[in-house]
């Protein structure tokens, strides 16, 4: 460890630093999530691009009990606790609020889960985008309602063995594929929207700068896979959200104002296969399924490059 | 002050107005929609310099009033029955969270069937939240308790939501004069709005978070029932303060009428109070020895007042625009239960009326003063009836 840390700075001798996240904590130790969460590496990328100078609101999530028990926090920044399906609401609200008290320099955070997102909370989240409060909404996507113990979300891909499609003899996995949030951004016509990964941290951390510079919505679908309700070992967390992207199952991309640029191409796919059987959710699927699911991922990535052209002279 | 003819609705709209509510978050719903149009109109013509979100749901509406009020700043939503139930989950999160947001509900009857008129289960269906549940009679009353509502909840002892129900149509629409007092003599007298704890990046706190059985939570809950406790003092107090600045007094938890040497009276909540006073003076006049007890307060509820009205009048009538299924209706339960420390407890006899608008006229209220004096002078015969129903075939016998 101290010779790789020796060797690095060695490396760096003489020349300008190209880090880009910045060093600066706003999430203390202390959490308890699980091994390997990354859910917490999204919140820690996320504090560290927006800094100090931020009100987070939090519904019922894994992050709603994460920063440990009352009257404690591993946050350094305010943390609102609000309901399940209020998260667009309530960070219409507190952006009010602060508007009124003329505390435009705040970062207003609406930081849920998936299920918060696509189910649950789409309504009041879809408030928020239609109404365009200057606000961050971030969901971190593990694919699943992980807190309450691995229940099906409408953001679990097509495949998975969830406690609610439980496979047994009558194969009753996930059948249906995850929503596009993204997509029902777009529509919502939102200045900003970008997926992103805790395994591309400098990507993630440019896009909620970037963020700072546009009024109106922002919305971020950070990639954050969980050990165990993926049912993999806990280091493999970056390893696997990285495959992720590479088999195209879940593209980096951005879209500002209609215009779509994907930010990570793979120069070789990795095989849904390969992606898919390093986690015990998939391992119950015939081959027949995954051909079946590898052709609907291949299908989204086309069109998404296709996206891609068709907007490119947009600006 | 100014005089204006004007409804409920527009009552409604200018007490937050005059009351310097900083956000307002709405979602219309008949009866209440004139309210957020009110709110809308002042925008349009710069009277409001507020937030106003025209938010998706009734349930953001209360959400995005809590979390504007956790960062600091006084905050105003207006709903009606199907509405007012959809935000429940939020209203216990508004009294939780230690929220004094201001809420008029235009009481309204619960579907299925459809039904846009006067009743108060939406109302009570609020009980157990914690939020602070008046009841008023009159456009005048709405506009002066939104303000007074503002006086109480956001005492740092209270620090708790308050709705204050209107009924439908009767309050909602109907024109009456109002006195609209000066907003900056209304301000002075709350002052600015500053909770202990505001959203503050250079103070950051946990507002929420995870407590087991055995660390905070009971604690917490104690907190809000004193919180409650305190509201039940500074009620009547501020209501005399409000006299003194305003010249006008509602009363404080109940408001009694005719009752000192009254024989019976009629515990009631809402319009149907107005009608009854009505009744009551005409049966003076005919030698009646009639009362009226006017609940302005359903939580806190006026224990002790009730339980000192029960131990000078022997037979209390109690009228209630709801029920509550497989017991009786609500606010007879409350006065029976308040009343029951007492030795010699008064008769009591629950007269269900006026559900979803039906018309509670004179001779409805006559009718049922003269069942109570009945019950004086021959014993309760029944506990519960329900009054002016369309009698089926058989005629239960609970129906009067």
């Amino acid at each position: 460890m101290a010779d790789q840390k020796a060797s690095t700075r060695e490396r760096m001798k003489g020349k300008a630093p190209k880090f880009t996240i910045p060093t600066d904590e706003w999430m203390d130790v202390g959490h308890v999530g699980c091994q390997g969460c990354g859910g917490c590496h999204a919140m820690r990328y996320v504090l560290k691009a927006l800094g100090k100078k931020t009100i987070l609101s939090i519904p019922a999530c894994c992050w709603a009990v994460m920063p440990t028990v009352l009257p404690y926090s591993n946050l350094k920044v305010p943390m609102l606790y609000t309901a399940f399906e209020v998260t667009g609401a309530s960070i219409s609200g507190i952006r009010a609020a602060l508007d009124v008290r003329g505390r435009s320099d705040i970062n207003v955070v609406g930081f849920a889960g998936d299920g918060g997102t696509v189910d649950i909370g789409l309504q009041s989240l879809s408030g928020c985008v239609e109404r365009g409060h200057n606000v961050f909404y971030i969901m971190y996507d593990n694919e699943a309602y992980m807190n309450t113990g691995i229940q099906r979300s409408g953001s679990t891909p097509r495949g998975a063995w969830t406690t609610t499609t439980q496979v047994g003899s009558t194969e009753d996995w996930k059948r249906e594929p995850k929503k596009n949030i993204v997509e029902i951004m777009v529509a919502h016509r939102i200045p900003y929207a970008a997926t992103a990964s805790v395994a591309y941290p400098e990507d993630l951390v440019r896009k909620l700068k970037k963020g700072l510079e546009i009024k109106g919505t922002k919305f971020y679908h950070i990639m954050a896979p969980c050990p165990t309700g993926w049912r993999y070992p806990p280091e493999k967390t970056i390893e696997y959200a990285k495959m992720a992207t590479e088999a195209c199952a879940f593209p980096i991309y951005e879209v500002e104002f209609g215009k779509y640029t994907i930010n990570k191409k793979p120069s070789k796919k990795v095989p849904m296969k390969d992606y898919m059987m390093t986690q015990g959710r998939f391992r119950h699927l015939p081959e027949k399924e995954i051909v079946a699911i590898q052709k609907e991922v291949d299908y989204d990535w086309d069109l998404l490059q296709k996206k891609e052209q068709w907007t490119k002279d947009f600006k | 002050m100014v005089r204006k003819v004007m409804t409920g609705n527009s009552a409604t709209a200018y007490g937050a107005l005059v009351s310097g509510v900083e956000v307002v978050s709405a979602y219309p719903i008949t009866p209440q929609t004139t309210v957020v149009e009110k709110v809308a109109e002042f925008v349009s013509d710069g009277s409001f310099k507020g937030q106003y979100i025209c938010v998706e749901s009734e349930h953001s509406a209360l959400a995005s009033c809590i979390s504007a009020s956790q960062t600091g700043c006084r905050t105003f939503t207006a709903t009606s029955s199907q509405g007012l139930l959809l935000m429940h989950e939020m209203v216990h999160w508004a009294a939780n969270t230690r929220s004094p947001v201001g809420l008029v509900n235009i009481n309204r009857a619960v579907g299925p069937p459809w039904s846009i008129w006067a009743d108060h289960t939406d109302a009570i269906a609020q009980r157990d939240t914690g939020a602070l549940n008046i009841f008023v009679e009159s456009a005048q009353e709405i506009l002066d308790m939104v303000i007074q509502g503002y006086k109480v909840a956001e005492d740092p002892d209270v620090l708790l939501p308050f709705i204050i129900n209107a009924d439908a149509f009767f309050l909602s629409h109907t024109f009456e004069p109002v006195d609209v007092p000066d907003a900056k003599k209304v301000q002075e007298w709350l002052g600015r709005y500053d909770p202990p704890y505001p959203l503050d990046p250079d103070d950051p706190h946990g507002y929420g978070s995870l407590t087991f059985p055995h660390q905070w939570y009971m604690e917490l809950r104690y907190n809000i029932k004193r919180g409650m406790d305190k509201a039940a003092e500074l009620i009547p107090k501020v209501s005399k303060e409000y006299a003194k600045l305003f010249g006008r007094d509602h009363g404080g938890l109940v408001e009694e009428y005719k009752t000192k040497d009254a024989e019976v009276a009629l515990v009631a909540m809402g319009t149907m109070v107005s009608t009854a006073r009505e009744v009551v003076d005409r049966m003076r006049d005919e030698g009646h020895k009639v009362g009226l007890v006017k609940v302005r307060s359903f939580r806190p509820f006026p224990q002790k007042e009730l339980r000192e009205i029960g131990a000078r009048i022997p037979v209390l009538g109690v009228a209630d625009r709801c029920y509550t299924y497989g017991q009786e209706g609500p606010l007879s339960t409350e006065a029976r239960a308040a009343v029951y420390t007492l030795k010699d407890r008064p008769a009591i006899k629950n007269y269900v009326v006026g559900v979803g608008g039906r018309d509670i006229h004179v001779e409805v209220l006559r009718k049922i003063f003269l069942d109570i004096e009945k019950v004086k002078a021959k014993g309760l015969d029944k506990e519960s009836v329900w009054v002016g129903l369309k009698r089926p075939p058989g005629e239960p016998p609970e129906v009067m």
